[in-house]
Order: structure tokens, then sequence, then C-alpha cells
């Protein structure tokens, strides 16, 4: 049921959508979740070697502790980078989510937190490959030199679906604030996931999801 | 003479804010059903479906459809015997801005300065556009446009020799490049005409149109369904992983232009298109 005043409006407007979403039963993540072809992944991943198996289309579920960072969280690990200091997460086997949630209301760890669109962060991401870092979490394409990184590096990229950010908070159990607080949503955050559904978008080898043409 | 006072206006402009925010709209809604049931390819499906999924998770727990609850676009009408007292009408709805994304725990997305980039932490100023119309209402139209669509839109000053096969090929093009970026299916709103701006604002303010309606000029609803068919043909599908479902809807806005000029613009919207109309005074 609604939990807050934004709600107390809608309600008749509504009806006829919330009893169209009754018969659906919020089946079809659970769909994922059962179907025969899902991998499960421990994440930050022990070795990277884990990764190698993924191929390109593969519905994955991952648990463990992910990291967010975006744009302007990127633009200063990248400039730490540079000037030889350290970052503030861990970045080896490490997996960044490209994503800045919205604020967690009363009752919940979290905001809806769907992936952000990934191409900003290609100048950014293969000196960070190149620490490291196991794998990517966003959506839409990569340029040619991230590409060229993460076959280097061994890293994968997933994609996690765009735009279902209410859907995928309910995976996060827990979520923590790591550094540039002043960011706001940008801030770099420790999210603790189960099962958090994502598709390999490209894999260790440099095949891609969105070449199929 | 009608009176509104500012107050109505700010609490208007706060509810909106929430509501568009977890409700996805009726008519988006419809379009995806639809598109699960015409949809042949199983990943297709099953993305769509779990958008679906999530919609019913946002609107029944009262929590932002997609993170991204966007820049607040405003069309409002003022009609020109209503007279608004207690304050500034740009200052209500801002304020109504602030309001209603504080206490809806909605992210707030605006950097005070496009290059100096620091957050203004109430996602305020909102982008308003406003039209003098008769009458003594003032109707508020609102839609949070999210950016990952909004970085994808084009704008092209066409030659007039290139006509509507150059309007149709441009605007193919824009969502062929975008590709899988703009969390497709998308939503098209195409502004044809007037000069480069008006173009652009035709184009925002056709996504404020519900999916599926047409046009009234037949000539260019065709033109929305001809452009619907070409861009489900690319095969981009939800999220880009290919399907018939790129597109739910393309929506034209049209403006007398000069003789030397055929401006399109193509503004891309995603699947999580958000927009509620709410209409104060008499």
């Amino acid at each position: 049921m609604p939990n807050h005043e934004a709600c107390q409006g809608c309600a008749k407007e509504c009806a006829a959508a919330h009893r169209r979403a009754a018969t659906r039963q919020s089946a079809s993540l659970r769909a994922v979740d059962n179907s025969d072809d899902v991998v499960h992944l421990r994440v930050p991943v022990t070795a990277k070697s884990e990764l190698i198996p993924l191929e390109v289309g593969q519905r994955v579920l991952l648990s463990g502790t992910i990291y967010t960072a975006r744009d302007a969280a990127h633009r200063r690990m990248v400039e730490s980078i540079l000037a030889g200091e350290e970052v503030p997460i861990p970045l080896e086997n490490a997996f960044i989510y490209y994503a800045g949630p919205c604020p967690a209301p009363p009752g919940r760890v979290i905001g809806s937190v769907g992936p952000t669109t990934s191409y900003r962060m290609d100048s950014y991401a293969p000196a960070l490959i190149e620490k490291g870092l196991g794998g990517m979490i966003g959506k839409g394409t990569r340029s040619k030199r991230v590409i060229e990184a993460m076959v280097k590096h061994c890293c994968v990229y997933f994609a996690a679906v765009g735009g279902a950010g209410a859907l995928l908070s309910r995976r996060v159990v827990n979520a923590e604030l790591v550094a540039y607080g002043d960011l706001g949503t940008e801030a770099i955050r420790r999210l603790e996931v189960k099962d958090f559904p994502v598709i390999v978008a490209i894999d260790t080898r440099g095949n891609s999801i969105y070449e199929r043409r | 003479m009608t009176e509104i006072h500012v107050d109505q206006i700010i609490d208007e402009v706060r509810r909106m804010c929430i509501e568009a925010n977890v409700n996805l709209p009726p008519d988006v809604c419809r379009a995806l059903e639809k598109a699960v049931e015409s949809e042949g390819n199983p990943t297709a499906s099953s993305v769509l479906e779990l958008l679906l999924e999530n919609a019913d998770i946002a609107r029944n727990e009262c929590i932002p459809i997609c993170q991204d609850t966007g820049m607040a676009v405003f069309f409002v009408e003022v009609g020109q015997d209503c007279r608004i007292v207690g304050g500034g009408l740009t200052d209500a709805i801002n304020e109504g801005v602030m309001q209603g994304y504080q206490a809806g725990y909605l992210r707030k997305s605006i950097v005070s300065d496009p290059l100096e980039r620091l957050n203004t932490n109430d996602n305020t100023p909102a982008v308003i556009y406003y039209d003098i119309v008769p009458g003594e209402a003032l109707v508020i139209h609102f839609s949070p446009k999210g950016f990952g669509s909004e970085n994808m839109s084009q704008l092209k000053m066409l030659a007039p020799a290139e006509g509507v096969e150059g309007v149709k090929s441009f605007v193919v093009q824009v969502v062929r490049e975008a590709g899988p970026n703009p969390c497709p299916p998308v939503v098209l709103g195409v502004g044809i005409g007037g000069t480069m701006d008006k173009a652009a604002v035709l184009a925002k303010k056709a996504l404020f149109r519900p999916i599926g309606k047409r046009h009234p000029d037949p000539r260019i609803a065709r033109l929305e369904e001809e452009l619907l068919e070409l861009i489900n043909d690319l095969d981009i599908g939800p999220q880009g992983f290919g399907g018939r479902t790129t597109a739910l809807g393309v929506s034209i806005e049209t403006f007398p232009t000069h003789i030397a000029g055929l401006p399109v613009a193509v503004n891309v919207s995603c699947h999580v298109t958000r927009h509620l109309t709410t209409r104060l005074g008499r």
C-alpha cells in the first residue's frame, strides 16, 4: 500500500492500473531468478579467472559488495590516480555500478537505483580497469578504448535494466556512504546486493550484446 | 477575474512532482502491455515484463519508477483573465518543485552551472515555458525529464528540398545512433518548423501528448505512424537487446517556418515518459 502522501490523489485514477498489476502478480523477476540458465556470481570476485566463463547475453545474479560511482566520482578518482594518490575504494577485482540513487525513504535502505548510461564514463574507465577493476554495471554501448582495456585486463561489463530502479532497489540489502559525500547522489556508496539481476553485455573477450548486426 | 493564490500553486506542483515520479501514466502502461503481446523476441518480452513489474512496485510502494527523477519541465497556460496573488508564479513553481523533491524522496539532479557543476540540492530551477491564452484558468503541464534519453536528442536544420523524406531519414537516424543508450523502448517528440529554438520546444511539447493520441491533421498522423513503423524495424529493441519494440510512440508538432528552412528537432524520451496536467481556476 502507498506509504506516504504522494498517492492520496492517485488512487482513483490508477485503480485500473492496480487491477492489471494484480493480475501480473509480479512474476517476471521471479522468472529470472528461477530460470535454468541464470548464473550466480559473488562479487568482488577472488580472481579475475572467474569472469572468463561468462558469455555475452548470459543472465547473472550478483551477490556481495558493489560500489556506486558515476560522472563526478569518476572524474575525482581518475584525478587522484593521475596525481599518484589513493582512490577511496579498493579497485582490485571490484565492481562499480554506474548509478546515482534516490534518497532512501523511511524504512528502506535505498531509493530507486537503476543504472545510468555508461558511455559517459568511457574516458575514465580504462584508468580504473588498469588498476584491476573486475567489472562495471551500467547500460548502453562502450567505446573501443574501453573494450580493448577490458580484454587486456580481463574485465566484464554487465547491463542492468535501465528504468527499473524501483525493482532493482529491492535487491539492495544495505547501502553506506563511502566517499565524496558533497556530491549528493553522485557520491560513492558501498552497496550490499543479493541476487541483483544483470546480463553480460560485453564479456572478457570483447564480445558485445549491442553488436548483433 | 479569477484569483489564484501562489500557495495553491505550490501545493499543486509539489503533489505533481511526487505523483508523476511514482505513477507511470496509464498511456505508457497500456503501450507496454500492448508491446508485451506483440513482441516476438523472448529476451525483449522478458525486459518489457520487468518494466511493467517495476512500474507496479513503484506505484504500490510510492517510490520513483526510475532513479532519474529528472529535470522538472513545465508548460504553463496562463489565462489572460486570471490573476496570481501572493507572490510570483515562477517562484511558486520552483518552490513546489523544491518541496516535492524533498518530501517525495526524489533525486536532486540539477547542477547550478553547466561548467562549475555544483548540485543545487533541491532540483531547482525548473525549465518553464509560458503561454498566454484566453480565459481565467491556469493550466500546468509537468514532466520530469530524464537525461539518459535527453542526451540522445538532436536537432537539424534541413533544406526545404529534403522534404518529408529528409525528415523521416533524420528521425530514424537519431534513434539508430542513440541505440541502447536512452533506455528503449523510447518515446519520441518531434518538432518540425518554426525557428531552431521553436522546433526544439515543439519536440518537447509533443512528448506531453499521451502515447497513441494522433495529431489532428491526418497527414501528420500518418507520418507519426509511418515513423513508428520504420523505427520498430531497426531491431534495437528493449534495452538494445534486440526486438520489435524500439519505440512506444511518436508524436509530432508542427509550426509555420521560413521559405529557406525546414528545422527538425527530435526529443528522445525513455519508456519512463512521465507527464501530468492540472487545472486551477475556472
